[in-house]
């Protein structure tokens, strides 16, 4: 043991010693401090969301106004807005190039890339991740796949279009539609770089809590948003490589004349030599990972929500074993549902049958969840914070999305379903909206932690409505759209005689997405403001009692000056019957609340136990126990 | 205080070797979906399916990797007992045999092409042989990467219980790609 520390002590010292002289460049840019790279992740996941959310903002312009000429587009986009209307390969590649920011870069890297920086060394009580080199590494390979994706809109044949789903032959056939060329080239080549970065970032974060928790952080004393990311991380690991599989594969079909996917195409009235291939095969590997990607954005959303539902309703996290098992069931499950994706195509029914039935069970997990969030907040001492706000939000979206999947999850309801703006509906309610809401959640609540300063509450309040009542109003009526059967992704369903009649209500959504864009300006404004001027914070701004709100607020190498807290108990003693404050830190040992600790605090400690017992016989307390 | 901060570093440590575990799991997810990719497709049609005797030259290659991972076990050995010319060698050796067995396996591409069995191929059964060997073989080129790192090191005289980290984080790998390999023979070995 001796000697392996002195090992140790030889191999690292070389490491530590590069940390300290920090130039501009090696603070700010190539920065290797957990901290640093949760801002650049923030931040470039925000302009990531803004610049989705503008491209939704224009098919919604179409969609809404299918027959109006807006001359400002043709100003703005040139050929793909001619006579200031967008052109149907545009507006295809809009609606790709939007899903693949929000759910890749936004709600993947934006989301995980920036609480598990943040939270993880800071909440289990490390100096650092296990491998700073390798965080650094997988924030700059997300930025490069940020900025090839960008890069895509400035070819001359546009961005990819075949949709975020990229399915072959669309995908696999550079001449097939204009965005199959060079776009579908630059898109994969974006989406390898954003995997490796997201594959090296959820290797970091599972080394991390499982290796470098402080003392007495054993699992079941870490915070659910530990859990949450964790459990995403490890999502991320075994479906991230699967994606890569198939991406190896459709770059073979695409550039070098196999035919994995390919079979039986005629373009343009010539027939191709690829045969023997199979699309599907496609399906099943892209969906291995889609689903599990669902939950890979979700799962932080309500890990965040645990925290500040619980800080801000000062009561202990309902049921938090159950939470914690509920994260486990949906990871598990997540693995078994693919097929759900696939009832339409031609898949044995009694496949379909077993994929109904694991999807279905999804609903048990997530139900125990919402239930132990409402059960939180039931008669609890409620701070409605903009964070407390955003959180019971993404309960809400979790609940009115959540029970659209029941329908959609049915492999017989799926056949009049499929493909509708239904599953649009659905799907942005369930994992868009309530993500959103998660990461908005943590921001607002961890800005005093990122930036040292608070972010204005009033322009909180009017973000949080606005995007709340916005986000209901575009998504809502879509379900009925869904189901009278219009499809998604259509460019002009004016065309169609029987979808004539929701033009107006594509209008009303228009409006309502227009409206809830521009609340994010208040967002905007508030959180690069404050950054610079909002008032300063205090080291525990919310009196919460996890780890992270034992730093200084002033960002320092290494966390915490001197020693790391050791950990004495789990992070939800919110109102602690027989404690003058509401809540107590996580570092506060027993000894120091002898007037609240219960018998079952003690883990079965006899010797503890009876020491509470003296001390309450002395102190006149009737035993608890 | 010392003490305290031997503790951390210990921790962090044992995090990054950790680390290449979980890039090995990470990496067999990425042969297991190829691996199903290719049960999912084969099972599609009659027509799909290798339908050919593989190389023989892939049992001169199994040979190789299993002969480099043992001569890897014996280097990492010497490294601990500080049997600093003897770890070399073997470190050598490794290197050689992982380059031996990149040879043998182009070899095989040649044979197979030699049959007409073609990467570009309707059957895509048989393109699959190439991308589970060439996938393989970027592992193989990494391990190697790995090992010379470590043999750099070790002409460097960095300090010894460095090398023994490195040897002992390049050994999980390298017997990784080894039983690696004999997943992908097996499975190929299976489907004909």
């Amino acid at each position: 043991m001796v000697s392996a520390t002195k090992l140790d002590h030889t191999v690292l010292a070389h490491h530590d010693h590069d940390h300290h002289k920090d130039t501009f460049i090696t603070k700010y840019i190539f920065s290797q401090d957990h901290k640093m790279i949760a801002k650049q992740f923030l931040i470039t996941g925000i302009l990531m969301a803004v610049i989705a959310m503008i491209l939704s903002i224009l098919f919604r312009l179409q969609l809404g106004w299918p027959d109006k000429s807006f001359p400002i587009l043709e100003t703005f986009l040139g050929k793909w807005a001619e006579g200031g209307r967008i052109k149907p390969d545009f507006y295809l590649a809009l609606v790709t190039i939007h899903g693949t920011m929000m759910v890749f870069f936004v709600l993947t890297a934006g989301l995980s890339g920036t609480f598990s920086n943040l939270l993880i060394p800071l909440q289990l009580g490390a100096r650092d991740m296990a491998s700073p080199f390798l965080n650094m590494l997988s924030y700059w390979l997300f930025f490069l796949a940020c900025v090839i994706m960008m890069g895509s809109f400035f070819t001359e044949a546009g961005p990819a279009n075949a949709g975020w789903t990229v399915y072959p032959p669309l995908s696999a056939l550079p001449k097939a539609i204009s965005g199959s060329g060079i776009g579908m080239t630059l898109w994969l080549i974006s989406m390898v770089c954003f995997v490796a970065s997201a594959l090296i970032g959820a290797l970091n974060y599972i080394s991390t809590v499982l290796n470098m928790r402080t003392k007495g952080m054993d699992m079941w004393k870490m915070p659910l948003i530990i859990w949450a990311l964790f459990l995403t991380a490890i999502l991320g690991v075994l479906s991230f490589p699967v994606l890569v599989a198939a991406v190896v594969l459709l770059i073979f079909d695409r550039s070098f004349g196999t035919s994995f996917y390919l079979s039986d195409i005629v373009i343009a009235g010539q027939a191709l030599p690829n045969q023997g291939g199979s699309p599907i095969l496609w399906q099943h590997l892209f969906w291995f990972l889609g689903h599990p990607e669902v939950y890979i954005v979700i799962m932080p959303a309500l890990g965040i929500t645990s925290e500040v539902i619980s800080v801000n309703s000062r009561k202990p996290i309902f049921g938090y074993h159950a939470m914690v098992y509920s994260l486990i069931g949906i990871t598990l499950l997540s693995f078994l549902v693919w097929g759900h994706h696939m009832f339409v195509t031609g898949m044995n029914p009694f496949l379909g049958g077993v994929f109904m039935i694991t999807t279905l069970i999804i609903a048990v997990p997530s139900a125990v969840k919402t239930f132990n969030y409402l059960a939180t907040l039931w008669r609890g001492n409620i701070r409605f914070t903009p964070a407390m706000l955003f959180a019971i939000g993404l309960v809400s979206f979790f609940i009115s999305g959540g029970l659209t999947g029941l329908f959609l999850g049915n492999s017989a309801l799926d056949i009049n379903l499929h493909d509708t703006y239904f599953v649009v509906a659905h799907f942005h309610l369930v994992m868009g909206s309530a993500a959103i809401f998660g990461m908005l959640c943590g921001v607002y609540h961890w800005f005093p932690k990122l930036f040292g300063r608070m972010m204005d509450e009033k322009l909180g309040y009017l973000h949080f409505w606005l995007t709340f009542i916005g986000a209901y109003l575009v998504f809502f009526p879509m379900h009925f759209m869904g189901l009278d059967g219009v499809p998604r992704r259509y460019y002009a369903f004016t065309e169609f005689e029987f979808m004539k009649e929701w033009l107006t209500v594509n209008k009303f959504v228009s409006w309502a997405a227009i409206m809830a864009a521009l609340a994010q300006v208040a967002f905007l404004y508030n959180f690069f403001h404050s950054m610079f001027y909002g008032k300063k914070a205090v080291a525990n701004p919310w009196h919460a009692n996890t780890l992270e709100w034992t730093t200084p607020v002033e960002h320092l190498h290494g966390n915490w000056r001197g020693e790391i807290p050791s950990v004495h108990r789990w992070p939800y003693d919110y109102s602690k019957p027989g404690e003058k404050e509401d809540f107590i830190l996580q570092t506060t040992p027993f000894s120091q609340t002898m007037s609240s600790n219960l018998p079952h605090d003690f883990e079965g400690d006899m010797e503890a136990e009876q020491i509470q017992k003296n001390w309450e016989a002395n102190n006149g307390v009737v035993s608890k126990s | 205080m010392r003490r305290l901060l031997n503790e951390e570093d210990i921790r962090t440590l044992r995090a990054r070797k950790f680390l290449m575990w979980l890039f090995i799991i990470s990496s067999f997810m990425f042969f297991a979906a190829l691996t199903s990719g290719f049960i999912i497709y084969t099972a599609g049609s009659a027509d799909r399916g290798l339908k050919i005797v593989l190389p023989h030259i892939f049992r001169l290659s199994t040979g190789a990797i299993i002969l480099s991972s043992v001569t890897m076990h014996l280097s990492y050995l010497a490294g601990k007992q500080e049997q600093l010319a003897k770890q070399k060698i073997y470190l050598i050796l490794t290197i050689l045999l992982g380059a031996l067995f990149f040879i043998f396996q182009l070899l095989a591409w040649q044979t197979l092409i030699r049959e007409g069995v073609y990467f570009v191929n309707f059957n895509a059964s048989q393109s699959f042989i190439y991308i589970f060997t060439g996938a393989h073989l970027l592992h193989i080129v990494f391990g190697v990467c790995i090992l010379i790192y470590t043999l750099i090191g070790t002409i460097k005289n960095i300090p010894q219980n460095r090398t023994v980290f490195r040897l002992e984080v390049g050994s999980i790998f390298w017997h990784f790609i080894d039983v690696l390999w004999i997943y992908l023979y097996v499975f190929l070995l299976l489907g004909q």
